[in-house]
């Protein structure tokens, strides 16, 4: 065997190992329901924010707590704690990524990067902002 | 229906043009085509100049198309949907040159126009490899241009015509305002949704054109390896398409970085890489790119490893079109903060792809056989196979990368659900450290190494002063440096400072090499300036990561015993009440004012003072907050950077007191009348009337004897025993009485000058507010050693464009 042929074997052992490690780092997409079925467990949550409640951010007490409420496509509904500022513009976001573990009722988020938002107005104007503009005035 | 007042001729001529290089661009497909394959030279004669023809028709096409984009961006052509979504009347002229490339259909425009100009040097100085190159070149163009074409076939749109008018557009459909034959004189069809204020900073100008460049570039090495694979010529073409790889991968290189550089100031991120599908879709490609200049190095020296070369370099540029389908398909909206959404292009996006992949791989499959190689292997102690394994490893490392990235795109094959872990970046970061220990030391030793074979003796004579020193420092560094990042454990820990010492030897190495194995001759030393560049930037990478730090911890307690959720670790937000120094890490920091304002950008500065506690060093930053350019929204916030030599701190303000002024509800209550020296009380301690001036001029009033003002000094006293006056003032005009209010921040406290009762005595207005204490919510980072980032970047491209003046010579002395 050449010695180059065990240097690539190495090399694919430890692509395999590597490979691995990441898929058990893996979390998995829920729903709100299926998320409160595994408590403590870190997920994502695809949903939009529920506007019927108010978002909670008061920077003056505290600017590292923000709280509001979502709900996913199949109804359901659950309060979102964040331990950062408010993401810019998330009360216009349309959809919203989350990343946390559920706690009882709360969804908490404690990386910085557990939120992504959605947010169509910010490379590329979606068509409901067009059309709102249009029909503005 | 004869609408009024619609410019429609530059729009006719725009979509003319751009069906024009559609045809263009086939026709010299086909031509180049034949010319490639043609029996005798006269056949290739006529063919190629046909050929040649149809390119120069398809390059002036594309720029025509580009030139009325700009004549109705600039004219303000609101009836077309390109000016009326992604410019307005306001904007400066080199924004008006961004947002060109911030739509979609604009970005293909710019990547098919890099391809012209690559297109027509190469015309110039291919060859004899001309023809089949731009048979690859024009196919390309061929499916760039029907990007931007806009035609419907079979109900299937193809492309996105970029002068379409608004009211052609499907969200128009049903706005009533078509109706009207002048709905151009409408207010919302005046002016344009301009550009997103984010987007509004000079890197907007320069960083995507550069990148598209870069991006553009790649197809140049893919198309010699083509026409290498296609005319069974199989090594000839590597000299000369060496430059062009040179020049790809320092472009593509420059470009990112440029974005590293705009997300670190400008985007607040909190940092210049997150590992954002975005970013990894642009670094990827690039990391092939590399290995595939390596190799090719390495064919050129000693005839090894040109099956590989064929492999990167095929593979690099199908990585360059998936990421143009990852990022423009929508498939990344829920995994990056960068990507375009769903434009309806998927299919195309897609096709994309597989036009070239299939192709390509099938062709490279069939003559892989053919392709010559050496049977008798590489020596361990030769320089190209320690190239070939540094090359593995880069290729191993894009293809982790864009593993990770494409777990959407999983997701959607396979019907998973499955997203990165807890923590995303170190689930890239624990890989890609060891990465860069192995390219560290590999890049430092591997200069050393002689073609074929190198001898034990000759390696040490000339590595063991470099290794000396290169250790030396880098203890130094790890005792002294202050690097102490345990988050992820001690293992992680010795990683880094394992990491540190391979880019440090790789600086010194490649360094020393330039006097110990050059002479000094700098013209051949391109690849070692490129390395020491790479190192300096690992080093950067490292201190500036491992050290970075977050002064605004919200550590000194105050308002913290009101918020019951505070309990939570992370903290990166401090709160400063306007004019309150605050204890923050090694310096205090005080919150001076917002009174700086730039109208034009709507972009409101504030000034924040800090002081290094027990030194009389002292700075201002100035984050601001940009507001939308329209329709009003959350503000954007931009930071601001103070520069040491050795690191900067970096600001951002997330928060102010209400910025819309519209949540403060509470109402003044009138005093009792109240006489000189009278008293009355507030919630926290008792106010005096001292004094009533009339027609004040002097200090803050400046009234003349004509007007008729009442200044009333009032003292306040809190409950700390603190004293604080005030001047509140009621004057008349025009018989309508206007107060000029005045405020006690320490207190929560405004006074107004209500009336005067009776002739002799006055009424005063008292509120006590939450809102109306002016405050900001700060993110103080430090970034240690973050200019070794961009001066390593600044030496690897010099040491690239160095190379390519070297290996453009070589080509052409081997030529002659």
């Amino acid at each position: 065997m050449k010695k180059l042929h065990i240097v690539i074997l190495i090399l694919i052992a430890v692509s395999i190992g590597v490979l691995v490690s990441f898929m058990g780092d893996l979390s998995t997409y829920e729903t709100i329901a299926s998320a409160r079925q595994k408590p403590g467990k870190t997920v994502t949550i695809i949903a939009h924010i529920d506007n019927k409640q108010p978002i909670e951010y008061d920077p003056a007490k505290n600017p590292n707590f923000v709280s509001f409420h979502i709900s996913d496509t199949l109804g359901n509904s659950a309060k979102v704690t964040y331990h950062f500022e408010k993401p810019y513009d998330l009360e216009k976001a349309e959809r919203i990524t989350l990343k946390g573990k559920m706690n009882g009722d709360v969804f908490d988020i404690t990386q910085k990067d557990g939120i992504l938002l959605k947010c169509p107005s910010k490379y590329k104007d979606d068509p409901n902002n067009n059309q709102k503009a249009l029909s503005q005035n | 229906m004869e609408y009024i007042g619609e410019h429609l001729l530059p729009g006719k001529i725009g979509h003319f043009f751009a069906l024009l290089s559609f045809a263009a661009s086939f026709v010299a497909l086909i031509a180049y085509f034949k010319a490639t394959n043609a029996k005798t030279p006269e056949e290739e004669s006529s063919w190629r100049r046909m050929a040649r023809m149809a390119f120069r028709i398809d390059v002036f096409s594309v720029f025509a198309v580009y030139a009325t984009i700009i004549y109705i961006v600039a004219n303000h052509l609101f009836e077309y949907n390109f000016a009326w979504e992604h410019s307005s009347k306001t904007m400066p002229m080199q924004y008006l040159l961004a947002c060109i490339w911030e739509a979609q259909e604009g970005s293909f425009l710019l990547w098919t126009l890099w391809v012209c100009v690559l297109g027509m040097i190469l015309v110039r100085k291919a060859g004899k490899w001309e023809n089949p190159v731009m048979t690859v070149i024009t196919f390309t163009q061929l499916c760039l241009a029907t990007m931007i074409m806009g035609l419907y076939v079979f109900g299937n749109k193809i492309g996105f015509n970029p002068f379409v008018l608004v009211r052609q557009m499907d969200f128009a459909a049903n706005a009533p305002i078509f109706s009207r034959p002048d709905y151009l004189s409408i207010p919302q069809m005046q002016d344009g949704q301009g550009l997103n204020a984010a987007l509004q900073n000079y890197w907007m100008v320069i960083h995507p054109p550069i990148l598209f460049l870069g991006f553009s570039s790649t197809i140049v090495p893919f198309a010699f390896a083509i026409a290498g694979l296609w005319k069974r010529q199989f090594g000839d073409w590597t000299r000369m398409a060496l430059p062009w790889t040179l020049f790809s991968a320092c472009v593509l290189g420059t470009g990112i970085m440029m974005g590293a550089a705009w997300a670190y100031e400008a985007l607040s991120f909190g940092g210049y890489w997150a590992w954002d599908p975005v970013e990894n879709t642009s670094l990827v490609p690039w990391l092939v790119m590399v290995a595939a200049l390596h190799t090719m190095v390495v064919y050129n020296a000693t005839g090894h490893s040109l099956r590989i070369t064929y492999f990167f370099l095929i593979t690099q540029f199908i990585l360059v079109l998936y990421s143009t389908f990852l990022t423009r398909s929508g498939i990344l909206g829920d995994t990056s903060v960068h990507a375009f959404v769903d434009s309806g292009m998927n299919v195309q996006l897609a096709l994309f792809v597989f036009v070239f992949l299939i192709p390509a791989y099938i062709l490279f499959i069939a003559r892989y056989r053919q392709i010559p190689h050496i049977v008798k292997e590489e020596a361990t102690d030769s320089r190209e196979f320690w190239m070939f394994i540094g090359s593995l490893v880069l290729f191993l490392s894009a293809m982790f990368i864009i593993g990770s990235t494409s777990l959407p795109v999983f997701n959607l094959v396979a019907k998973k659900k499955v997203a990165m872990g807890d923590d995303a970046l170190f689930s890239y970061n624990r890989i890609e450290i060891f990465i860069a220990i192995l390219l560290g030391l590999f890049t430092a030793v591997t200069q050393y190494m002689k073609y074929k074979s190198t001898g034990r003796n000759y390696l040490l004579k000339k590595l063991w002063l470099p290794t000396a020193i290169a250790l030396v420092i880098s203890v130094f560094v790890s005792v002294f440096g202050g690097i102490h990042y345990d988050k992820y454990g001690i293992g992680f820990l010795a990683a880094i400072h394992l990491a540190m010492f391979a880019a440090i030897y790789s600086v010194v190495a490649n360094a020393s090499y330039i006097s110990i194995g050059l002479k000094g001759k700098l013209r051949a030393a391109g690849s070692s300036i490129a390395h020491v560049g790479f190192g300096v930037l690992l080093v950067g990478i490292l201190l500036s990561s491992a050290k970075k730090g977050v002064l605004s911890y919200n550590t000194t307690g105050i308002l913290l015993p009101f918020s019951p959720e505070s309990k939570q670790d992370p903290m990166e937000n401090i709160t400063l009440v306007k004019g309150v120094a605050t204890d923050m890490g090694p310096y205090t920091a005080t919150y001076i004012n917002n009174d700086s304002v730039d109208d034009r950008s709507k972009t409101t500065y504030f000034r924040i003072h800090f002081e290094k506690k027990g030194s009389t060093e002292q700075f201002d930053l100035f984050p601001n907050f940009m507001y939308a350019t329209k329709g009003g929204g959350a503000p954007n916030p931009n930071p601001d950077k103070h520069h040491y030599w050795d690191k900067d701190i970096f600001g951002y303000v997330n928060a102010t007191d209400n910025p819309d002024k519209s949540a403060d509800t509470a109402q003044f209550r009138p005093s009792e009348a109240m006489a000189l020296h009278d008293t009355t009380y507030y919630s926290k301690g008792l106010i005096i009337l001292d004094s009533v001036v009339i027609n004040p001029n002097d200090g803050k009033y400046h009234f003349s004897k004509t007007d008729t003002a009442l200044m009333a000094k009032v003292i306040v006293f809190g409950k700390d025993s603190m004293r604080y006056t005030a001047y509140p003032l009621l004057y008349v005009k025009d018989n309508i009485p206007h107060f000029i209010n005045d405020t006690v921040f320490a207190q929560n406290l405004a006074l107004r000058f209500d009336k005067v009762v009776d002739g002799k005595k006055i009424q005063l207005g008292i509120k006590e507010s939450e809102a109306m204490v002016p405050f900001i919510a700060l993110k103080v980072l430090e970034f240690p050693q973050v200019s070794l980032v961009w001066i390593g970047t600044i030496i690897m491209v010099i040491g690239f464009v160095i190379s390519i003046l070297w290996r453009r010579r070589q080509a052409s002395l081997s030529k002659a």
